[in-house]
């Protein structure tokens, strides 16, 4: 009985999840592109305009091209979106443990980041153009790039907290956040996880499709890419994915590496006083990461040819990745 | 339902149907940081099924005629279509000339013509804000 209640009183929370992380991640696209603009000492757009782009193109006409194939072209959209918010319901936000918390584990979450990028492939092979499938393409190379090295990651961290305490399950969000790496790696260990979080840093603007990593979607080179044919509320859609999909990446870093809790450790807050200070924190702990991840490099460098973003993720991020792992898994040894 | 967003929020698609690139380069002028057209919500889009706004320069030569139809039929209802220069919006200096299947109006309606040979930017980003009044008066139509 109690679990039922349970179980209700979640999928009760789900509709507050899809509203926050929707919210959450066309707020900071604004704040990503008045920042840019900022940075590039233009005035640029309000912080609400991806939410004035959006209305608008709920408005506008939603075109099916003749040559595509209708249901994939239209159902790919929807699956990425849906992916990218069912990853929310996976993560620990806003200083709470996860809402689906043992249902699924970090396995899972790695294949649902990748989710939204595959539909955002079939969608442009789906579409019928030559630039699309062009931007599809590169979509997959540049997935195959990068995974080996957010795996090495993902299993390192993993690995770190099993060798701790073999009884837990490694894998679950709650024990990452219950038991922050940091302590478990000891002094070489610490040096693994900075280049490890380096590693998942490099990893991001690759993964979100932002630059250097938007070859998918070059729109100097190849017309918007994948995103060619799509208009009105298909666009929308994958614009949308797009951005629930950073949340859930920076979210996904803060697990890992910044897992602490501002109350009652830091500051001698208790209740829902302390919960609100946890948010507030943990939004700020978001924002560090987009910013360094995704705001900062897309404003600072120009764009990777496909080769070239193909051996940048084989080569030095790899290699970042594994020596990181070798660090922090000899560090982490020693300390037990 | 949403019209007023469309004015926070057009999107450009840049046709060029023959031009001599002298009103190509006024409107990436209009594009850059010193006159960021990006304040108003305006952004530069790669393919026609993003755009609100099509921004047509050159006089519609023979060989341009098809595809600039085709690109007018890829973009999404609701839209705005603007000439930019002398070209598309008489002729200019191609008037009566026996390659041009021009001037635009011939082909589709055209809600705004932004006149000059080439024009400033301000011209154009002045034509931009008339778009918007057109928007105003759909909407006030509706
Ligand atoms: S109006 Fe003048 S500047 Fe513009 S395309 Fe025609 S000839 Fe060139």
């Amino acid at each position: 009985m109690n679990l039922l209640t349970g179980a209700i009183a979640s999928l009760l929370l789900v509709p507050i999840f899809v509203v926050v992380g929707i919210f959450l991640g066309l707020l900071f696209r604004g704040i990503d592109r008045k920042l840019g603009a900022r940075m590039q000492a233009r005035v640029g757009p309000p912080v609400r305009q991806p939410f004035i782009d959006l209305r608008k193109l709920l408005m506008k006409e939603n075109m099916v091209p003749r040559h595509a194939i209708g249901w994939v072209f239209n159902s790919a959209p929807v699956i990425a979106l849906v992916s990218a918010l069912l990853l929310l319901l996976y993560l620990p936000l806003f200083g709470f443990a996860p809402l689906l918390e043992g249902y699924g584990d970090l396995i899972l979450i790695m294949y649902l980041l990748m989710v939204p990028a595959i539909a955002l492939a079939i969608g442009g092979f789906s579409s019928g153009s030559t630039y699309a499938s062009v931007g599809a393409q590169r979509e997959l190379v540049l997935m195959m790039s990068y995974e080996f090295a957010l795996a090495v990651v993902t299993v390192t961290i993993a690995f770190i907290v099993s060798l701790a305490n073999p009884l837990l399950n490694a894998f679950s969000l709650a024990t990452l956040a219950a038991l922050p790496v940091w302590e478990l790696a000891g002094p070489i260990g610490a040096i693994g996880l900075v280049l490890l979080l380096l590693a998942l840093m490099l990893v991001m603007p690759a993964e979100l499709g932002r630059i250097p990593g938007d070859i998918a979607e070059a729109k100097t080179e190849i017309a918007d890419g994948v995103l060619v044919e799509y208009s009105g509320r298909n666009l929308a859609l994958f614009n949308l994915a797009q951005d629930v999909r950073t949340i859930a990446f920076a979210a996904l870093v803060v697990a890992f590496f910044f897992p602490y809790n501002i109350a009652p450790h830091f500051i001698t807050l208790e209740g829902s006083a302390g919960m609100i200070a946890n948010a507030a924190f943990f939004l700020i702990k978001l924002f560090i990461v987009v910013f360094a991840g995704s705001i900062f490099v897309h404003v600072a460098v120009a764009r990777f040819r496909v080769d070239q973003a193909a051996k940048t993720y084989w080569g030095p991020v790899l290699g970042i990745a594994l020596v990181g792992m070798a660090l922090a898994i000899f560090g982490a040894m020693m300390v037990i | 339902m949403g019209i007023d967003s469309l004015k926070r929020s057009l999107w450009v698609f840049h046709v060029n149907s023959g031009s001599c690139n002298g009103c190509d380069i006024e409107i990436i002028a209009a594009l850059t940081p010193r006159y960021d057209a990006e304040r108003f919500g305006i952004k530069l889009v790669g393919t026609p099924r993003h755009a609100d706004v099509l921004l047509i320069t050159g006089p519609v030569t023979k060989q341009m005629k098809e595809e600039v139809l085709r690109v007018y039929a890829q973009t999404p209802d609701p839209k705005v279509v603007m000439v930019i220069g002398n070209c598309g919006s008489t002729g200019g200096v191609f008037y009566e000339s026996y390659n041009i299947d021009g001037p635009v109006d011939k082909l589709f309606p055209v809600d705004v013509y932004v006149t000059g040979c080439p024009p400033r930017p301000e011209a154009i980003i002045e034509g931009v804000v008339k778009a918007w009044k057109k928007l105003e008066s759909l909407e006030a139509g509706k």
